[in-house]
């Protein structure tokens, strides 16, 4: 009953593994698969083989996680092979890539082959990449536009919450020709030591994710539900199946789960029983919720 | 959780290589575990308790050299501990330490005397200075000792020194994973564990960089059974920092 189609892939369920967790090695991307995930993002690949930010690059503060992983990568010339090892979890397998201009992006794109493409335009910490660029409404739509006419698959566009107006930066995605947005992406945050007065994490500054940011999620979702007409698919500090059910109803098809993996990798099953419940004995279909908060 | 400021109080040399760092903070520990200390302006790295209090280290590379800077009174930030630990069987254990590998399984060999478990411990390394925890292991149970150059004990690796593995009730295995992949051959997997290094990031399950065969060492391990590595890619090939395969 929870069975969806999202940009033309079929899902068993609308959890799906969010970009940058698990996702460097296909055998962890299947161990995800094979725990009830409807689909699994990889962790974002460039052009060139990247060692990342210095640690500390993630650190637990109140209510959520900093991050500065710094898109540490193989590279995609060494990733088919792990895209392939993920997909025998049996699941739609989507590239989360990134790059540092729109030849960067539909060249790995070009070269990968994956059931689907997320396109990070979002990562807050990492100088040239990500947010630089999905802060420009024209880039965005260039890069995605790009893409689009490299690949056949899907393109989703990953969204950084960072701007004055997330809902330009959407609407450029689709002019683009995207198949779905994603959003949001970290929150940018830091956390100082107090004991000696450094950041603590090696990039200095980095971006929130977990429980604290969900509320941003939810109006973020909420209003590129307003504007676009293609699907919005919901991450950003979900943890359990009421979260999951109330980003659904702020407007996402689907959902990812990032943070709270880590503290519990049977999330995706744990989601889908206690969500199937809810929606039986609410007598509510998955499809039935999708957007209801703009309902009343 | 956050870093948690430990100021270091004492500072041993262990061997010409080797040193450890004792903290001013006590940590609640399983054998085994591990934490990620912050060499503040430097890096993060995951580190074995060798005792409640402490870290034994190898001086290896940036990291642990500016470590080898810090003096008494100078402070590093902990997380952790962190991971699984070993899992403690009662009856007779054999422990299998490579250099710096004793370090999680001195407070372990501590822990099971305690407990009344017998322990053997067959210790090795290059040369005879760099014998580590000797005494620690020997006041625990019996010590068999190898050495590369023949300095002590026979002349050899430790791998030599293992007789009869299924006479003890479970044997337990920290050094080069060369060398405990050697140890897994010669031994039952089921009955072994192994504490492996590898990359680690977040150090908290969440990114993935340490996943062996899908597996976080990190927060699945860093112990693991022989029985899950023996079909592993455990022994084979390592990730680095990018998240390349190299061989071991």
């Amino acid at each position: 009953m929870l069975s969806l189609t999202l940009t033309g892939l079929n899902l068993k369920n609308p959890l799906m593994l969010a970009a940058g967790i698990m996702g460097t090695t296909g055998d962890s991307l299947k161990r995800i698969a094979l725990a009830g995930a409807g689909a699994v993002v990889t962790k974002s690949i460039g052009t060139e083989s990247r060692g990342g930010h210095s640690n500390p690059s993630m650190v637990e503060v109140d209510c959520g996680y900093l991050n500065a992983m710094g898109l540490p990568n193989p590279s995609y010339k060494d990733f088919q092979y792990e895209i392939d090892r993920a997909s025998e979890g049996g699941v739609p397998v989507i590239a989360s890539i990134f790059g540092g201009c729109s030849l960067d992006f539909s060249e790995i794109a070009k070269s990968l082959d994956a059931d689907a493409f997320e396109l990070n335009v979002s990562c807050p910490h990492a100088h040239g990449y990500g947010a630089e660029i999905g802060t420009d409404p024209a880039l965005v739509e260039d890069i995605t536009h790009a893409v689009k006419t490299a690949v056949n698959v899907p393109v989703w566009v990953k969204l950084t919450p960072n701007v004055t107006d997330i809902k330009s930066i959407g609407l450029a995605a689709q002019h683009g020709g995207a198949d779905a947005v994603v959003a949001i992406n970290t929150v940018r945050g830091m956390a100082i030591d107090i004991e000696s007065s450094y950041p603590i994490l090696g990039n200095k500054f980095g971006g929130l994710s977990g429980r604290a940011i969900k509320p941003v999620t939810v109006k973020c979702v909420y209003d590129l539900y307003e504007v676009l007409d293609i699907p919005v698919i919901g991450v950003g500090g979900i943890s359990d199946w009421k979260d999951a059910v109330e980003v659904i109803m702020a407007g996402a098809k689907a959902v990812q789960i990032g943070s709270a993996v880590g503290n519990n990798i049977n999330i995706f099953n744990d989601i889908s029983s206690c969500m199937e419940a809810f929606l039986q004995e609410k007598e509510w279909s998955l499809d039935d919720i999708y957007g209801m908060a703009h309902e009343v | 959780m956050r870093p948690v400021n430990a100021v270091i109080t004492k500072i041993v040399d262990e061997t010409p290589a080797i040193r450890t760092f004792f903290f001013d903070t006590t940590f609640e520990l399983i054998p085994g575990q591990f934490v990620m200390v912050w060499i503040r302006g430097v890096d993060e790295i995951p580190m074995a308790l060798s005792y409640e209090n402490a870290i034994t280290v190898q001086k290896v590379g940036h990291a642990t050299s500016a470590l080898f800077e810090l003096e008494a009174c100078d402070s590093v930030g902990i997380r952790g501990p962190f991971g699984n630990g070993f899992g403690i069987e009662k009856g007779h254990i054999l422990l299998v330490a490579g250099g710096v590998g004793a370090a999680p399984l001195a407070p372990l060999a501590e822990k099971a005397d305690e407990s009344g478990i017998k322990v053997t411990t067959l210790l090795g390394a290059k040369t005879k200075d760099e014998l580590l925890f000797r005494g620690r292991f020997g006041a625990a149970g019996d010590v068999r000792v190898a050495t590369d150059d023949g300095s002590e004990g026979i002349h050899g690796f430790v791998t030599q020194l293992i007789e009869e593995p299924d006479r003890y009730s479970q044997i337990y295995c920290c050094g080069p994973e060369i060398m405990m992949k050697k140890v897994l051959d010669k031994v039952a997997p089921p009955k072994a564990q192994f504490s492996l290094h590898r990359y680690i990031k977040c150090g908290i399950g969440i990114c993935g960089a340490c996943c062996i065969d899908g597996l976080r060492v990190c927060r699945d391990g860093p112990v693991f059974s022989g029985e899950i590595l023996k079909k592993s890619e455990f022994g084979v090939y390592r990730r680095n920092e990018c998240g390349e395969r190299a061989r071991v």
